[in-house]
């Protein structure tokens, strides 16, 4: 038994596949795993499917062109609502699409960890979202009420990527923000989920009320990743905050001529230690503001 | 903090923040979720006033039982009551409990919304946020809406460009599909006060904003609407209530969500 799950975010990043579905946790702009999805757009995949509750991660995939069909609900920065290489994607018709609601998206999610095809919701009954996906169904109860739900599919992931305050090597993680959104529901339903850690140590020893913090089991975690900074310029509470400066800084790449290439000479390719001293290293992000809703 | 004197003038973003707490009185104990600036100082105002029953949260993830003021918070500790995830705030919509206000991009006559796509959907003109949490919301909770700029390209002529959030249109549902839960009450807009009581939910005038003609409003809307019964003036915020706004809101983030910040009360040239 493999009981030191760390390896190097290439290292995990060369499991993925060309066409695989990947699920990206975190929420919007919101403890996203940037130092993963950089290695990614570091990489040769294409073809993706990216399933996401999109936030910049979303974006900088549809940018670099790794994406081919993407399931969301919103693709958003918060303090920048629309975010604008997802914007370009859908405008241009460069990717497909699955729009879902926030919660059929959950309960897709749910299914798969279920090893379920489907479960019942009335979510997205009586939109364009079941016009648009001509895949969803819908199911009758069985019962005497009749009522028909949308039959919501399982989500299945081949990979999951995510990102956590701490981990160990056996695959034991800690999420010490707020809300751990719904990362739980992406280890659950997929094949593989590579997760990356602003520290790693060898074995937890945690008192019982941290241990409350740990959000899934860590058999489902195939691979730890040490990543310092790795959710920025996305926010990781309680350790730091938003980098607004670099969010607006990718923001108006969309905007300059040849803008994307340039953000990714300066900030990609270089590599994760060039990237976190060009935006200040850890001092700097000590700085960073936790955002106020 | 700065303090309103005497002769400074109420505006019309206050006007829509009284109007718009309203949507929330005798709602009962539910989740009062309002999204964005006037919504949400709304929301604050209801609980601070005349629904102190409302739940509400820090707008991240705890159950506050004082409304949090917007911005930075300087000394303010919020009071915390409780817990409330993402996760557990679709609980609360799929058990009915919550009354979230929005601002949709678009709005139609049947009181569906759109967040997600204007102009043909395979390639749109302008790509929006995505449905979001509209679908849920719209067929399990009740709902209200903001619309900052009364026009034709909110109200929209025919059908809203991507159906995100649910309406009345009998159309679109299908037999066994539950249109019990559907809920749509106050449409609180730069103009007026709207809802769906007409017959089959037909969209009427509740009240206009002092100075605002129905003829104006029905100029703006790309569909007819009615006037409701005793459709009178939508009332300007007391001295109580307008106390309540300014510390809810103590960085007068209001004075920018409509463009040039007017006064609630428009002289006709103005209008």
């Amino acid at each position: 038994m493999a009981l030191n799950k760390e390896m190097s975010a290439a290292q995990a990043v060369a499991q993925l596949r060309d066409g695989m579905t990947i699920g990206i946790g975190g929420w919007g702009p919101r403890r996203k795993p940037m130092a993963l999805v950089r290695e990614i757009l570091r990489s040769p995949l294409k073809d993706l499917t990216v399933v996401s509750y999109g936030g910049p991660d979303v974006g900088m995939l549809c940018a670099a062109g790794k994406v081919k069909r993407l399931v969301y609900a919103f693709v958003t920065m918060d303090a920048i609502p629309l975010e604008p290489w997802f914007r370009k994607a859908r405008e241009s018709a460069a990717i497909e699409v699955m729009e879902l609601d926030e919660g059929m998206f959950e309960w897709g999610l749910r299914a798969a960890g279920m090893r379920m095809s489907f479960l019942p919701t009335r979510c997205g009954l009586a939109t364009d979202v079941l016009a648009r996906n001509p895949s969803l169904k819908t199911i009758q109860s069985p019962y005497a009420d009749g009522e028909v739900y949308v039959a919501m599919p399982a989500l299945k992931l081949d990979a999951a990527l995510l990102h956590v305050n701490q981990a160990d090597r056996l695959g034991n993680t800690l999420i010490r923000g707020a809300d751990t959104f719904f990362d739980h529901l992406y280890a659950r339903a997929a094949e593989a989920c590579y997760v990356s850690a602003e520290t790693v140590s060898e074995r937890f020893e945690l008192d019982a009320e941290t241990a409350k913090q740990n959000p899934f089991e860590r058999y489902l975690v195939k691979g730890v990743v040490h990543a310092p900074l790795g959710a920025h310029p996305t926010y990781l509470g309680p350790d730091y905050g938003w980098d607004m400066d670099h969010l607006k800084r990718y923001n108006a790449s969309a905007t300059e001529e040849g803008g994307w290439e340039k953000y990714v000479a300066e900030f990609v390719t270089p590599g994760e230690s060039e990237y976190l001293a060009k935006i200040g290293g850890t001092e700097r992000a000590a700085k960073l503001k936790q955002p106020v809703f | 903090m700065t303090q309103m004197t005497e002769n400074e003038v109420v505006s019309l973003a206050e006007l829509m923040i009284v109007a718009a707490s309203e949507a929330w009185r005798d709602n009962g104990e539910l989740l009062a979720s309002g999204i964005g600036v006037i919504p949400r100082i709304g929301a604050s105002l209801a609980k601070l006033t005349h629904s102190p029953e409302l739940l509400m949260t820090d707008s991240e993830a705890f159950l506050v039982s004082e409304p949090v003021p917007l911005g930075a918070r300087g000394d303010y500790q919020p009071k915390y009551e409780g817990y409330m995830s993402f996760e557990r705030v679709f609980e609360c919509v799929w058990g009915g409990k919550r009354h979230a206000m929005i601002g949709p991009t678009q709005i139609d006559r049947w009181g569906q919304t759109n967040l997600s796509s204007v102009g043909p959907y395979e390639k749109p003109k302008s790509a929006i946020l995505g449905v979001r949490g509209l679908p849920g919301n719209s067929i399990n909770h009740i709902n209200s809406m903001i619309v900052p700029n009364h026009g034709p390209r909110v109200f929209v002529a025919g059908e809203v460009d991507m159906v995100s959030g649910v309406g009345y249109k009998p159309e679109r549902w299908a037999p066994g599909m539950k249109q019990d839960f559907v809920d749509i009450r106050l449409v609180v807009t730069d103009l007026c006060v709207l809802d769906f009581g007409g017959p089959d939910h037909a969209v009427r005038v509740k009240s206009l904003h002092p100075g605002v003609t129905f003829e104006q409003v029905q100029a703006a809307t790309g569909f007819p609407l009615l006037q409701a019964p005793g459709m009178g003036e939508t009332p300007l915020p007391t001295a109580e209530q307008l106390a309540v706004i300014r510390r809810m809101d103590p960085h007068n983030l209001r004075s920018q969500q409509l463009k040039g910040n007017p006064p609630a009360v428009r002289t006709a040239a103005a209008a």
